[in-house]
């Protein structure tokens, strides 16, 4: 008589966020390139300018890959800080749905016989394999690795390195200044962790056109059918 | 028919990225999304106001913390005759006018200034190109200008003149009236203990250190109280406001 439906693959907030948060990344990482062409130089510490040793010291990035495709800080300024603010919001509404409808802790969460070094090796060359066969569960340990460096860490570094770069918000909170080392690191820690989601993007890419694009896709989108387990 | 579907994939995200990428150009271009993407200013200033008090300070450095070298930017040397006889002399006959809506106008020299009570801080100053320089400037707080001045009720913006133009335009900045009595909001005279340099803004510029430094207007002629910004200028409130859409509030 009661037939079980199959649980959604991917909740509505969870479509909602990761479709909100494609947008607002690639928004984000293009014209913040636009505004790392103002100044294409990176440094550690409190300041930095012309004069000063910069570790990393580029020419600007091309148009094609800025927003505007032309350079202008002042228009990569009003597209970085309206879609930071999408960014922001989103995260934190996504964070806090999915701690009460259980994502984080039903399909995150990493047990503790996941942190066993046999199993990890054993997931990494199933990977290398190309075998996503995925045991128990919705995620393997990799999958959870990258999902929650991504949600709990790179975003939120993104978050806050980039407010460590006002200097109203400096003066509101003086501990982001202690946290991060000083403007010009909390600068230099904003670009790389912005190439991190670079490599997140690519690697997610790969792996999803290599584990049945049309079906991931479809799935991200209209919800899908949680798998059966295989026991 | 998987490997094709894929291709079909590819080539449909590739031009669905070339789509938005053109997109966001045409976008760029549209005066009400511009002002979309500007909502994002009252937001700042908002939430920015709002997490710390009126008198929250910036903070300040250790005198071992300053940069070795404070870089000028924007106008580094103003052209003017006038400006040009003012430096060869060491602007003594410089003087700084307080105007508009306030019940005792002045015009100030730089003895006048000198005189006042003075406050020094090691500040950071984080250009809008993301650059910063850390330097110990010493000036009078804007506040006891503005005391002296006695602002009328309806004035609720301070509005810098300044002796440079760039690209034919004068430039001007403004701020309002909790950043111009804010303690650390200083008319500076000296940069590192030494008189101001011409590449950073001598004799007089602002420090509003909550702020960028578009804000931080130098070669101060005039300070102005105003009611209003939109008869000034071009009514954004300042030259780089005014010219390329920088965020009036400059926070971040």
């Amino acid at each position: 008589m009661t037939k079980i439906r199959p649980r959604a693959k991917h909740n509505l907030a969870t479509r909602l966020w990761h479709w909100t948060n494609v947008v607002a990344l690639f928004i984000l990482f293009m014209s913040g390139l636009n505004i790392f062409n103002a100044h294409p130089r990176l440094y550690w510490g409190s300041y930095g300018a012309n004069t000063d040793p910069a570790w990393l010291e580029l020419s600007r990035f091309p148009g094609w890959i800025t927003i505007p495709g032309h350079y202008s800080l002042a228009d990569g300024r009003l597209w970085h800080f309206f879609f930071a603010w999408v960014l922001a919001v989103s995260l934190t509404l996504f964070m806090i749905i999915s701690l009460v409808n259980r994502h984080v802790q039903r399909d995150l969460h990493i047990r503790k016989r996941e942190w066993n070094p046999k199993a990890i090796w054993g997931d990494i060359i199933a990977h290398l394999k190309l075998d996503f066969s995925h045991g128990a569960g919705k995620y393997n340990f990799l999958q959870k690795v990258a999902y929650i460096s991504v949600i709990f860490v790179m975003i939120p570094l993104m978050i806050f390195t980039g407010l460590t770069m006002s200097p109203a918000m400096d003066a509101n909170w003086n501990w982001l200044l202690t946290v991060f080392g000083g403007r010009q690191s909390a600068r230099s820690i904003h670009f790389i962790v912005a190439w991190g989601l670079v490599g997140f993007f690519v690697v997610h890419i790969v792996l999803v056109m290599l584990s049945g694009p049309i079906r991931q896709l479809r799935d991200m989108i209209f919800s899908g059918r949680e798998e059966e387990q295989q026991s | 028919m998987k490997t094709l579907s894929r291709r079909n994939l590819l080539s449909t995200a590739a031009i669905g990225l070339g789509g938005f990428l053109t997109g966001c150009d045409r976008l760029n271009e549209s005066p009400a999304f511009r002002d979309v993407l500007s909502s994002a200013e009252d937001a700042n200033f908002t939430v920015q106001r709002a997490l710390g008090s009126r008198t929250q300070l910036a903070l300040e450095y250790q005198p071992d913390e300053i940069s070795p070298f404070f870089r000028g930017n924007g106008t580094q040397n103003p052209e003017s005759d006038e400006y040009q006889a003012m430096a060869v002399d060491n602007f003594t006959d410089w003087r700084v006018a307080v105007t508009g809506m306030v019940t005792n106008p002045l015009s100030l020299s730089l003895d006048d200034i000198r005189a006042l009570p003075q406050r020094s801080q090691i500040t950071r100053h984080d250009c809008v190109e993301g650059w910063s320089a850390i330097g110990k400037w010493t000036g009078v707080p804007l506040k006891l200008i503005l005391d002296i001045a006695k602002p009328k009720r309806e004035a609720r913006y301070i509005v810098l003149r300044c002796a440079d133009t760039l690209a034919g335009g004068p430039y001007y900045e403004s701020i309002d009236m909790i950043d111009a009595h804010h303690p650390q909001t200083i008319i500076a005279h000296m940069l590192n203990d030494e008189d101001l340099p011409i590449r950073n803004g001598a004799p007089l510029r602002l420090r509003v250190e909550r702020q960028l430094g578009y804000k931080q207007a130098k070669f101060i002629t005039a300070i102005e109280l105003v009611d209003r910004l939109d008869d000034i200028g071009e009514g954004k409130g300042g030259y780089w406001e005014d010219r390329a859409d920088y965020q009036w509030y400059a926070g971040i």
